[in-house]
């Protein structure tokens, strides 16, 4: 049934909205359920009787709220769709054959094409028509099943990494089912062999549909080396407007994990086809590329494996003569060592077990004869491609190789005992390097000014000189030489490998010319004809979407079939290992051009896009769900159940929680504008506020006294807060205080090593005798423990506390006559009269401790009157006063230090001035 | 601890509320009859400190009641008379029952809470006038002085029954007392007419303080509804609570009717508070009937 624009998959049950009505009425009738509510005044309701017998009812827009909920329920199981699409082939009841190209050219549209299966087949099934499905890259007898059966496999239909074949197109076209049926055909867009035939079998069925995705597709050619970068170019199927597109360049970092290690970005020119571009990279990073990929395509088609192409040359060295111990900068292999280690796996040891190794290139370095067998060995290897460079030397130059007759293993003959130049004993000055010619390999390369040449062996004169000569020096005498000996080559550097006869060794112009000549002039993929009868392993292997898998359980690959073999099941995309190289079998090889599909005019084909339908089921479920919450909510609101009230309590105690970080609630320059006193945090909230009211009265009583004129007190959390702004922290000690940590301590450790006093007050008018054996003496213990604490001494009668600024002899609080400890004065001190501390920390003692609950004592409310009673009458009040001259006192002595205490001694000063 | 945290905390909200007040001098109703000594005069003479006059010496005064020096300066000879003192005893009844621990909101306080700041308010007011104050029912006799008002304190603090409602307890009303029932009288009327009347046939005058919480008065209840009292013992089930508003209100009125009778029958008084209310007023209230005559 289809209601405007949704279309009902199961329309009779919405006759179930007919009883809609009868609910209401229902629902109307069962009244809410009772509250229970206290009520003192119950008993003068005992008795009463409800005048109306019929329940309170149900208010109309509640009702209303559960019957749109209903309406919603029976509304969504009748499986609304919005936008139902019939854009398949006519409903006349005809089986649906859809033909994918699967291909690794799918996987760019495979997202689209998944969204337009997934909608065709449900119309599919809505339409009660059987599908089928035909994947031409890997075809299969098609059987047409209902359409959900095929729509549950959807996700198991991934695209191959091979494009079909015109022989799987010719084994699908026979695979199509007997009678008729409608066909849409998914294609991937490219020209292929067999398409015609198999569409026009298709054509002969029933109705086709092509649909093709408009997606471009962009393919990367494998890169080769050219000029010593990597030459990548990447074509795209239309040439359409400019693009960037940026070739991202894998490989294993130096930990052997796999990750970019260049991009190369390339713009196609509008109307162009290709795309390339050079990426140089250091020869290290070189060897390690794994692959190429251009970023973002998602298709195999993307995707360059890189096998041995790009990789590490192996070298072997060799020298002539064995190297006497030590001399380790004289060894003719020590510089070509260092050079070639970075780029190449150096092999050592005798030529002849060198040789079965077959490096890529053997280095003689000074090496002036060499037995048949080893001339021999070495040339068969050279012509299979070896590149020998040989080094000159003395030995070399006082050998007969080469002298009369070429040898063939040397690329020109050598005159006898070649030359020397700009040596104490000769003239001439040393020789520098010409300018490499055009043809030279080393062509290019700068030439640093301080390589010269001293000593050489000289070549003789020939008519094939002067085309072997790839480097000479300025007066045109050859420095390297090169021939071609079969597929491999022979380089004769003139100079030996060492810095003895030149600087060439020492400098970076020898890196790069063994890297011209034995790193990058070398590699490339193997013949197929060297491949027959060996069996390739494959490592890893692309999927559709260009991502490596593993392959472990694949078969191996016959060599012959490797390189020409077209892609298929058998033979994936992917790294080949054979006993020692791997080789990459990539989607897009040299010389492919993409070509796009050409289909015969009359083929019904359109793009992936259709208008998106939209099941409402889900939706109209969520809202019944919704509308049945808005009526609990309502219910229990009616009901009084939802407890506003309470609900903003705890609401307003979530706000109202103490926020640590405001304990210290004025900016740090407020702070040191003024003095300020604080108390330290114990968590007890009565206990805080009294240490802050008592602090606040000895505040105001400095201020009228005295011309420390203090700002309001703070509290102080010792975790969090800076200390260095109080001169004074008062201490009360609690039990239940928490034990501050390490930073903290280390904090106020270091507070009272810059000059900061605490108070610690016990509170317990020292009861115990100032031991642990009162609860706050314990914790008074624990918590001074980790503290920087000098000995200590009750306060002695003649210490500056007792004279800061009122004479006193007792320090009471709230209790009086308790000792009051303070740091002990030294041994020492005692013999300087009138002087008997320390002068450490000006003279204030780092912490005085008591019993005597000051703060209590000091406490004044709002008005500044007094909080607590101190005592009993007048002398309760004296007790008071004492205990703010205590105060006043205390802080005298922590901001005056021992100032006053010479004060003391003023008189005799002057006396002494006098004299 | 939280106990004693508690009885501190009441006490000093109490006397928190007592501070605003001018000492209250209790009434003295019948000079003659109360024996005890006070600090307030009698206007006639008898023992105390304060002078009160010289008469001439009568037969029966012993010699060394004659005042000399005011003997010396005349031919007669004269006895010096002091004002006669006396102290009001005034006995206070606090509902503990579980109707009382209700409050309508959060904000507002249980109707205990205020009774018993109420109560001790008033005890100290009467405390700091010279006054005797104490709990009927001999739960604690009438003592002066801080120590009274502490205990005073600690009794009213603990709640002394779980039954919903309680009457008051008329037992232990010394004669020509003064009394202060606060309860919310929800309770049976009859105890409570017994209790009056038993403390009137002893010559106790006082005051019926009715706490009451504003939901009680407005009754602001809709639909359905099980209406249980605090101590879960009475219950009452309707179904549109609404249509009892009026006939609640009707016996409520009623109530408070038969207790205003009561008390001008008795010679008492009868005073109404909600806990919306300021506490202070009703304790203005409270001062002045207690108060009343006294100068």
């Amino acid at each position: 049934m289809t209601l405007g624009a949704i279309e009902f998959a199961a329309p009779w049950l919405l006759v179930a909205l007919a009883l809609l009505p009868l609910l209401w009425v229902l629902l109307r009738a069962v009244p809410p359920a009772p509250v229970r509510r206290r009520f003192p005044g119950v008993a003068l309701l005992i008795g009463l009787r409800d005048e109306d017998s019929a329940a309170d009812r149900t208010p109309w827009w509640l009702l209303l709220l559960r019957i749109l909920a209903l309406a919603a329920v029976i509304v969504a199981m009748a499986g609304p769709v919005l936008n139902p699409r019939h854009d398949v082939a006519a409903g006349d009841g005809r089986p649906l054959l859809i033909v994918l190209d699967a291909s690794w050219a799918s996987a760019r549209d495979d997202r689209a094409a998944r969204a337009l299966l997934d909608g065709v087949l449900a119309e599919t099934g809505r339409e009660g028509r059987t599908a089928a499905i035909l994947r031409l890259s890997d075809p299969d007898a098609p059987a047409f099943q209902a359409a959900s059966a095929w729509r549950s496999r959807l996700s198991g239909l991934v695209p191959a990494p091979w494009a079909p074949t015109s022989e799987m197109m010719e084994a699908a076209a026979g695979m199509l089912p007997e009678g008729t049926f409608d066909t849409l055909w998914l294609s991937d867009g490219l020209a292929r062999e067999g398409r015609a035939a198999l569409l026009e079998a298709l054509e002969a069925r029933g109705r086709t549909v092509i649909r093709e995705g408009a997606a471009p597709l962009l393919t990367l050619a494998p890169p080769r080396p050219e000029d010593g970068a990597i030459a990548v170019t990447a074509q795209r199927l239309f040439p359409g407007p400019a693009r960037e597109i940026d070739v991202l360049a894998h490989g294993r970092d130096p930990a052997g994990a796999q990750r970019v290690l260049a991009s190369l970005p390339l713009s196609f020119e509008e109307g162009a086809r290709e795309a390339t571009g050079a990426l140089s990279l250091p020869s290290e990073l070189r060897a390690r590329l794994t692959r190429f990929e251009i970023a973002g395509q998602g298709h195999a088609g993307a995707v360059q494996l890189i096998g041995d192409a790009l990789g590490r040359r192996e070298v072997a060295l060799i020298a002539g003569r064995d190297s006497r111990e030590g001399l380790e900068l004289l060894s003719p292999l020590h510089y070509l060592q260092r050079a070639l280690r970075p780029t190449a796996d150096l092999l050592g040891g005798t030529l002849m077990e060198v040789l079965p190794a077959n490096p890529d290139a053997i280095v003689l370095a000074d090496v002036a004869t060499l037995s048949p067998d080893e001339a021999e060995g070495l040339r068969s290897w050279a012509e299979e491609g070896g590149t020998l460079v040989r080094f000159a030397g003395p030995r070399l130059a006082a050998s007969d190789v080469s002298r009369r007759t070429e040898d063939p293993l040397m690329p020109v003959r050598l005159r006898a005992g070649g030359r020397s130049v700009g040596g104490a004993m000769s003239w001439g000055e040393p020789k520098s390097l010409a300018p490499f010619a055009e043809d030279s390999p080393f062509v290019g390369l700068d030439i640093p000014g301080d390589v010269t040449v001293t000593s050489q062996v000289m070549a003789q004169p020939d008519p094939t000189l002067a085309g072997r000569v790839i480097a000479q020096l300025g007066d045109g005498t050859p420095l390297v030489t090169r021939k071609r000996i079969g597929q491999g080559q022979v380089v004769l550097f003139h100079v030996t490998a060492n810095a003895e006869w030149s600087s060439l060794p020492l400098s970076g112009l020898f890196v790069q010319m063994l890297e011209r000549l034995s790193i990058s002039d070398a590699g490339g993929v193997p013949a197929p004809g060297e491949l027959a009868g060996t069996i390739w392993q494959p490592a890893e292997v692309l999927d559709g979407f260009g991502v490596l898998r593993s392959a472990d359980t694949l078969p191996g690959v016959a060599g012959e079939a490797l390189l020409e073999d077209a892609l298929g099941p058998d033979l994936r995309p992917g790294l080949y290992e054979g006993e020692d190289r791997r080789i990459a079998r990539n989607v897009m090889a040299e010389g492919d051009v993409l070509t796009a599909a050409a289909w015969p005019a009359g083929a019904n084909v359109i793009g992936l896009e259709r208008q998106a339908e939209t099941p409402l089921m889900g939706w109209l479920l969520a809202a019944a769900l919704l509308l049945l919450s808005a009526d609990i909510l309502a219910s229990l609101g009616l009901s009084g159940r939802l407890l506003p009230a309470r609900a903003g309590m705890v609401m307003a105690a979530l706000m109202l929680l103490p926020d640590p970080s405001a304990a210290q609630d004025r900016p740090p320059e407020a702070l040191a504008a003024e003095v300020t006193l604080a108390h330290v945090l114990t968590g007890d909230r009565a206990l805080d506020d009294m240490a802050a009211a008592g602090l606040e009265g000895l505040g105001q009583t400095l201020f009228f006294r005295t011309t420390v004129e203090p700002a309001s007190p703070q509290g102080v959390d010792l975790e969090t807060d800076e200390l260095a702004f109080f001169p004074l922290l008062y201490w009360p000690v609690t039990p239940t205080q928490t034990i501050p940590s390490d930073a903290a301590y280390a904090r106020l450790n270091a507070y009272l090593r810059h000059g900061g006093m605490i108070l610690f007050d016990t509170r317990d008018a020292d009861i115990a005798g100032f031991g642990a054996s009162s609860p706050n003496g314990a914790m008074l213990q624990r918590l001074a423990a980790p503290l920087d604490i000098p000995p200590l001494e009750p306060v002695p009668s003649d210490h500056v506390l007792t004279r800061g600024f009122y004479l006193l002899q007792d320090f009471p609080g709230r209790y009086s006559g308790r000792p009051v400890w303070v740091e002990a004065a030294p041994d020492a001190a005692e013999a300087a009269p009138g002087m008997p501390f320390r002068n450490l920390n000006d003279g204030v003692t780092p912490v005085v401790i008591g019993g005597n609950d000051w703060a209590a004592a000091w406490a004044v409310d709002a008005n500044g009157n007094p909080q607590l009673p101190v005592g009993r009458g007048y002398a309760g009040e004296r007790q008071r006063e004492m205990a703010y001259r205590f105060g006043v006192n205390l802080v005298m002595h922590v901001l005056t230090g021992n100032y006053k205490s010479d004060q003391v001694h003023v008189p005799a000063l002057l006396d002494r001035l006098g004299q | 601890m939280t106990e004693i945290a508690a009885h501190a905390d009441l006490r000093s909200r109490a006397e928190a509320e007592a501070a605003r007040l001018p000492a209250l001098l209790a009434r003295a109703e019948r000079l003659a009859g109360a024996v005890l000594l006070g600090q307030h005069g009698r206007r006639r003479a008898g023992l105390g400190d304060d002078f009160w006059q010289y008469r001439p010496v009568q037969e029966g005064d012993q010699r060394r009641q004659v005042d000399w020096r005011r003997s010396a300066r005349s031919d007669a000879e004269y006895v010096r008379e002091r004002e006669w003192q006396i102290a009001q005893t005034v006995m206070l009844w606090v509902d503990g029952a579980a109707s009382m621990r209700f409050a309508s909101a959060a904000a507002l306080p249980e109707k205990a809470d205020r009774a018993q700041l109420l109560a001790l308010a008033v005890a100290i007011v009467l405390d700091r006038g010279g006054e005797r104050v104490g709990l009927s029912g001999h739960a604690l006799p009438p003592r002066r002085g801080k120590a009274q008002i502490t205990r005073l304190a600690q009794m009213l603090g603990a709640p002394d029954t779980d039954a919903d409602y309680a009457a008051p307890d008329a037992r232990g009303l010394p004669s020509r007392a003064r009394a202060l029932f606060i309860s919310d009288f929800f309770g049976d009327l009859d105890a409570v007419r017994s209790a009056v009347g038993a403390a009137a046939d002893r010559g106790v005058g006082g005051v019926l303080l009715q706490v009451l919480d504003p939901a009680e008065e407005a009754f602001p209840y809709r639909g359905r509804a099980i209406f249980e009292s605090v101590g879960g013992t009475l219950a009452h089930e309707t179904l549109k609570a609404n249509d009892l508003r009026d006939r609640y209100l009707e016996r409520l009125a009623a109530r408070k009717d038969a207790l205003s009778d009561l008390c001008r029958a008795a010679g008492w008084q009868y005073v109404c508070h909600h806990t919306d209310a300021s506490p202070q007023a009703a304790l203005l209230h409270l001062y002045r009937l207690l108060g009343e005559g006294a100068r």
